[in-house]
């Protein structure tokens, strides 16, 4: 098998959930070597989170921990313990990145924050991923998914185009902002790699969820302090009035995304008025919500009387980019994603064979793959405490009896 | 603090709207330098309308959305579709480190500029093509922007009401797809500094949306459930919810997520005798009662601003955060604190305040701004000091539309 791009790298993660997984997950997908700590007992929160095959509860079998924690080695380490603090440093040591999502007090209070641990090993990469980040008042605050969702704005604009504010804000779909937050880690993490490679810097990433979903609206975030506006939910505020918003068809919905001249062009000569093009306003980009306006009763027609499927291949046929809203289920069937091979079957000595998806990004020479699946709890005990760390199986048995791992 | 992790890197930034630009502006914001070919046949269209915000503009060096994508960067101006200018293209890609496109599938190759002819170039470049389907499969011409990402990828059909239609995604799902081709180009750059060798990636923006529902979509296979959209709601959690406040449009998100932050927000909002309400004395049946448990939460919510409501609950160790919209996000101390925003200059002449990075690097610095270059501003210093032609040279190419 070819070597991933990050061969070599290692990676030691000290987190749970989503958002410290995700980005270690990434990272090790693509070839790096990780080894994942777990409290002894419940381990990763993820385990108890499910979806489960069959609904059946099993700390071994949950999809998201399935799913966010492949090619890591497992292991148990109770880090309150003083034998647990050591041996949490060893591994320190080893790692070239360090992956951790604990409230800042925590690290501090455990003495293992950045400062503590770049004695240990000066060049070690340290990416924190926390709410709030490192610093500021709320930099302990808790946060969920739903908390960082609304707190970083994105929350407000959720979902656009509604008629009036009379309903809830609300979150983007399943724990969407927390795989948005480990991406942007992660991407940090392999800029301050780099930086490792070339100068042998180490340095602490302070890398905060709420400032990771900021950014990805930083134009309509910033559109107060330039323009002294508020974007909001509402069509009219957001300025998205005419096609905007999910349109619906015989089997479901389509989202029409004109952007240019020529896909309006396109679009007219699809709905079987190419004269619709010659008129002056809908060829001005300025008033061509007023002329879309006196046609829309006419296109919601034309849409209701065709399926999604049919809509969508002869608009793109003519380079109009109308496309269907998939489910889930028709996103799993997906003849592109199938041509693509972007789902791979991963199997589990517990779960079994599952279909996971895999990757967005196809590498001509360094492909991603799943060269084994996520950890037991505890699996790799023996591995990493006696081969990587040179514990006897005398010293595993004490370190279990005293709850260290 | 030392300079940025990517200085010395060179980019030839053929992208354009949001999803491309941003991804290689990130790596610019590390201290890479990216030149961005535009050319009159084709200016970025960001720099003339924004979907996102609806905004217009007259000429070609006003746009903010434009100014922010593509600050830092060096501009030029190149006609793609004559000869000459492809042989220029190729001048600048051999003195570069990595190529990032995202026109559609097919384009470069037939202007002379796909992988496998700059490789020969620059036998170890790194080039990413991103595209709205990825570069192969039954798909890969089918042109999209960001919504149709996020239609295509299943993250809208799970995002909104519960009684409502799929959420339309816009800038956000951009930008999504950029830090991911961003990090794409991070993992090839670390890989490359090991071994010397470069390589093709080809990202699908719509798989970039696919990964971020991974355990919904393993549902699916494992279970045949196909998640639909569920507003604020959590499977297990509740309470879990924005909820309305003091003021025009205000809301608060709570999340609690154990009986013993359950006991805490009681008390904290003076309600104790819910800690053992049959009702909603557990996490079942709270989760059970979650109508009637929103419903009182929301009477006492509304007496109070969302900042009081974070302020009560968080002391007590429970989730609250407002539902913030730019002016709140501008004002709030803790990310004046964190310097969120950062003024940089404007391609109009004027200031922009835009948001800086979310990670902190502690021995090296952002690089942000100073601002996008303006429509062919960076020309001389491109084909001239750069690629070191002569006046007479760059002023007759200019006279024939090739660099234009």
């Amino acid at each position: 098998m070819a070597k991933g791009a990050l061969e070599g790298a290692k990676v030691l993660e000290y987190a749970a959930f989503v958002s410290g997984p995700y980005c270690t997950k990434l990272l090790a997908d693509l070839g790096a070597e990780a080894i994942k700590i777990e409290e002894p007992g419940p381990g990763d929160e993820a385990r108890r989170r499910g979806p489960f095959p069959g609904d059946i509860p099993d700390l071994e079998k949950s999809a998201l921990f399935l799913y966010l924690n492949t090619n890591k080695m497992g292991i148990t380490l109770n880090v309150n313990t003083p034998t647990g603090k050591k041996i949490f440093k060893e591994l320190v040591k080893w790692a070239d990145i360090l992956v951790e999502d604990k409230p800042p007090k925590v690290m501090e209070e455990l003495g293992l924050d950045y400062n503590a641990l770049k004695v240990i090993n000066p060049q070690l990469i340290m990416t924190s991923i926390t709410p709030f980040g490192q610093t500021g008042p709320y930099r302990n605050y808790k946060a969920h998914h739903l908390n960082i969702y609304h707190g970083s704005g994105l929350g407000y604009l959720t979902p656009s185009e509604v008629d009036n504010l009379e309903r809830e804000p609300l979150k983007g779909g399943g724990l969407l902002g927390d795989y948005v937050s480990g991406l942007y880690a992660a991407m940090a993490t392999l800029g301050a790699l780099y930086a490792k490679g070339k100068m042998g810097l180490g340095q602490h990433v302070d890398s905060s969820r709420q400032q990771a979903l900021i950014n990805i609206q930083r134009v309509q975030a910033s559109a107060y302090p330039n323009e002294k506006v508020n974007l909001s939910r509402t069509a009219q505020s957001s300025g998205k009035a005419g096609m905007g918003g999910a349109m619906p068809c015989k089997n479901g919905y389509i989202a029409a995304t004109l952007a240019q001249d020529n896909q309006w062009e396109a679009f007219c000569e699809l709905l079987g008025h190419p004269e619709w093009w010659e008129n002056e306003k809908m060829r001005d980009s300025y008033t061509r919500g007023e002329a879309y306006s006196e046609i829309e009763p006419f296109v919601l027609e034309w849409m209701m009387n065709r399926t999604k499927e049919e809509i969508y291949h002869q608009a793109e046929a003519m380079s109009c980019p109308i496309v269907p809203f998939l489910s889930p289920d028709e996103v799993a069937n997906d003849r592109q994603l199938e041509a693509r091979g972007f789902f791979v079957e991963v199997d589990h000595p517990k779960a079994g064979k599952i279909r996971y998806p895999s990757a967005p990004y196809q590498f001509s020479k360094t492909p991603w793959s799943v060269r084994h699946p996520a950890p037991l709890l505890g699996q790799h005990n023996d591995e990493v405490y006696c081969q990587l760390l040179g514990y006897t199986r005398g010293d595993l048995v004490k370190l279990r009896g005293a709850g260290i791992i | 603090m030392t300079g940025g992790p990517l200085e010395g890197i060179r980019i030839a930034d053929f992208t354009f709207a949001w999803a491309g630009p941003y991804a290689t502006d990130l790596l610019v914001y590390m201290g890479a330098e990216a030149i961005h070919v535009e050319s009159n046949r084709r200016p970025d269209h960001s720099r003339m309308i924004s979907l996102t915000t609806r905004g217009r503009f007259t000429g070609l060096n006003q746009s903010s959305v434009f100014n922010d994508m593509n600050m830092g960067k060096l501009g030029i101006t190149l006609d793609l579709t004559k000869p000459k200018a492809v042989v220029l293209a190729k001048r600048i890609v051999k003195v570069c480190d990595v190529v990032a496109q995202n026109m559609r599938p097919g384009v470069m190759e037939r202007l002379g500029l796909g992988y496998e002819a700059l490789q020969e170039v620059k036998p170890d470049i790194i080039y990413l093509s991103s595209s709205a389907r990825g570069a192969h499969g039954p798909e890969r011409t089918y042109v999209g922007y960001a919504p149709s990402f996020a239609a295509l990828g299943g993250i809208s059909c799970i995002t909104g009401y519960p009684d409502g239609a799929p959420a339309q995604m816009y800038g956000e799902i951009d930008l999504i797809s950029a830090t991911t081709s961003a990090f794409a180009i991070l993992a090839a750059l670390n890989h490359k500094q090991r071994t010397g060798e470069g390589q093709h990636i080809d990202l699908s923006s719509s798989e970039a949306t696919s990964v971020l529902i991974g355990e919904v979509l393993m549902d699916y296979f494992m279970n045949g459930r196909v998640q639909s959209r569920s507003g604020n709601r959590d499977d297990i959690m509740a309470p879990h919810n924005c909820y309305r406040c003091k003021g025009d449009d205000k809301w608060v998100s709570i999340v609690v997520s154990s009986d013993e932050e359950w006991k805490a927000f009681c008390e904290a909002i003076g309600e104790p005798e819910w800690v053992d309400d049959d009702r909603f004395c557990d996490v079942y049946s709270r989760k059970q009662n979650e109508e009637e448990l929103d419903r009182l939460i929301r009477q006492w919510t509304i007496g109070h601003t969302h900042h009081e409501v974070m302020d009560i609950l968080q002391k007590v160790g429970v989730a609250a955060v407002p539902s913030y919209n730019s002016e709140e996000l501008y004002q709030d101390p803790h990310l004046k604190e964190r310097g969120l925003f950062t003024e940089v200059d404007h391609i109009d002449g004027g200031k922009h305040i835009v948001v800086s990075p979310p990670w902190r690097f502690s021995a090296t610095s952002a690089r942000i701004g100073p601002r996008a270059p303006l429509f062919g501003e960076h020309n001389q210093y491109v084909f001239g000091e750069l690629l070191g032609m002569r006046d007479e040279e760059i002023k007759s190419l200019i006279g024939e539309r090739v660099i234009y």
